[in-house]
């Protein structure tokens, strides 16, 4: 079947220590363990959104993320036509952990709302959702490793279907030490501007290897 | 839009092991929510719908060592196991494709006492979705949706996506989870868990019951495989609140939204399942949202006061349950209803009624702000 054409007219990659927009590399952090360097990030991209900090870190990875591909331009279309679709292999593994400390033992049993409502991997859109006023479409995939095919895909048929304008997708990884964010806002643009790329399965496979 | 078809489903729950004996025990207004006592789950008695493990091992055995499958894996095996034996696909093929729903699956891994404890890998979800390949031979491994108290609405939605692809014949959605320390206590923690078996959309509810359940659905291209009322997936929507993670919006922005867009011009609903959870703030949310729509004189039920909030399984379940509805011309009543207590009025269900349902919306909405709608029809 033949694919409508669809764009890629903008990308964040944070990864070891490091955030990339569109290719180009905009902070270099000192900090090794995720939270302290998505908080020096967050200092360094002057970001004013105090709830940052009561975050859990998948969230805080995937705020900054949406935060630098949307920070400095407009949105591409209205809110109810940006949908967003996200993948991990670890769901919220980090705060599930958090969560069963509170409760294994009976002398210290704490649990906590405020951690609880993060034991979802679906937060970190209702999170990027509220953030930017996006009232569109959302899903949380879970899937062993970073899939193109299945992302290109499925991305491609809800922009054809019309379930969206535009889409706001990738993967949000945060486990213990590591982290892994790859974010990509895929359009149906007409006007080509410069830097704008072709969504395809093997684009999208170059920019998350990069 | 390539129709898609509904060939086969069940449901597992403290009701019953497939849809008949579910039916049956929701016609007859039996609720499967229970005082139960035990220590293991929580430091005081709790209210909840849990379904019976004994039964479960032993069905299981038939198929595999139960010793050798966590109590998730075990309803999630016997769900598909049950929906398939009453269709003749082939589930190995490249055609057909399996997609789970859940919200915490093998979370109860965690817990030092789990027999799988010490096998730490077994508690991420794209490693059942492996179990469950190796276990039916799947030629894909399971796509696996974790969208909070909406993943089976949307499971369901994406497998219909999928089936329009022209890629599947077939697709098997399957959702589950299970009353755990790990989700009792998280609720519990935000108050909203209530004593006794819950009380949707009535003005004295307080809260919600948990539930564990799987619940399977087997979607079909193939027209020959779907009973005599031809029970075909239209179309659905998600939608986000942007509004709050743990509330819903007051407006029910999004679920307005959702609804919105799933109705047709030229289609009237016949029947609505609704999402009540018996939340003071869920409850009121979806009236409003139902009223904005225009949408407050048809009929409309929660199904939770017979299971309990059964999360990653709850969509599907109750997708289950209305098509029994279409197919038997019966509208369920919303066990633990007695006096209208939202400020939008709506027609709540309140006693089993006859009537020709040839229209069905499910609408959903969970943590995260997440909405979703679906519409099934005749």
């Amino acid at each position: 079947m033949s694919r409508m054409n669809f764009h890629i007219s903008d990308y964040c990659l944070i990864r070891h220590q490091k955030i990339f927009r569109k290719g180009e590399l905009l902070f270099t952090g000192t900090e090794q363990k995720p939270v302290p360097f998505f908080t020096e990030a967050y200092k360094h991209f002057g970001i004013n959104y105090p709830k940052f900090y009561k975050m859990d870190s998948l969230c805080k990875l995937g705020l900054l993320a949406s935060e630098i591909i949307l920070q400095a331009k407009d949105m591409p279309c209205r809110g109810e036509d940006i949908g967003i679709i996200l993948y991990n292999a670890a769901s919220s593994a980090d705060t599930d952990r958090v969560h069963q400390r509170s409760i294994s033992d009976r002398e210290t049993y704490f649990p906590s709302p405020s951690i609880f409502v993060y034991t979802l991997p679906n937060i970190v859109i209702g999170e990027i959702c509220i953030r930017q006023k996006i009232f569109g479409e959302s899903t949380f995939f879970i899937s062993e490793k970073f899939d193109p095919h299945s992302l290109y895909e499925y991305v491609s048929q809800l922009l054809e279907e019309n379930v969206m304008e535009c889409c706001l997708t990738g993967w949000l990884e945060c486990e213990g030490d590591n982290y892994d964010g790859a974010l990509f806002m895929v359009e149906k643009c007409t006007t080509i501007e410069d830097g704008i790329v072709n969504f395809d399965e093997e684009k999208i496979k170059e920019i998350y290897s990069q | 839009m390539k129709p898609v078809y509904l060939a086969s489903d069940n449901i597992i729950s403290s009701l019953g092991f497939n849809t008949d004996e579910n039916a049956r025990a929701i016609t007859q207004g039996q609720t499967g929510i229970k005082l139960h006592n035990d220590a293991r789950l929580a430091p005081v008695p709790f209210w909840a719908s849990v379904s019976d493990h004994d039964r479960l091992s032993q069905g299981f055995s038939q198929y595999a060592d139960p010793s050798h499958y966590s109590l998730f894996e075990q309803l999630v095996i016997s769900s598909v196991k049950d929906a398939l034996s009453k269709t003749g696909i082939v589930v190995q093929s490249e055609r057909t494709l399996f997609i789970l729903s859940t919200t915490k699956g093998n979370i109860d891994v965690l817990d030092p006492d789990n027999a799988f404890h010490n096998d730490p890998s077994r508690m991420y979800l794209w490693n059942t979705a492996r179990l469950i390949q190796n276990f039916f031979k799947l030629f894909h491994t399971p796509v696996v949706v974790s969208n909070a108290c909406i993943s089976g609405v949307l499971a369901v939605l994406i497998g219909a996506r999928m089936i329009r692809t022209g890629k599947f014949d077939h697709v098997v959605v399957t959702g589950a989870d299970l009353v755990t320390e790990f989700v009792l206590s998280g609720f519990n923690s935000f108050l909203s868990l209530c004593e006794g078996p819950c009380k949707p959309f009535d003005k004295n509810r307080t809260g919600l019951s948990l539930g564990e359940a799987a619940g399977t659905i087997v979607l079909t291209a193939d027209r020959k495989l779907t009973g005599k009322d031809e029970l075909q997936v239209r179309n659905g929507f998600s939608s986000n609140d942007a509004n709050h993670i743990s509330g819903p919006s007051r407006t029910g922005e999004g679920l307005y939204i959702v609804i919105k867009k799933v109705l047709e011009p030229d289609r009237n609903v016949d029947y609505i399942s609704a999402h009540g959870t018996a939340t003071p703030y869920n409850d009121e949310m979806e009236s409003i949202a139902l009223s904005r729509a225009g949408l407050s004189a048809v009929p409309v039920n929660s199904f939770k006061g017979y299971w309990g909030h059964t999360l990653g399984a709850a969509g599907i379940i109750e997708i289950v349950a209305g098509m029994y509805s279409m197919r038997n011309n019966i509208l369920f009543k919303t066990l633990g209803y007695a006096e209208p207590g939202t400020s939008q009025p709506i027609s709540v269900i309140d006693h089993n009624t006859k009537s020709p349902v040839n229209t069905f919306l499910k609408i959903a909405s969970g943590f995260g702000g997440s909405n979703a709608s679906l519409v099934i029809t005749k």
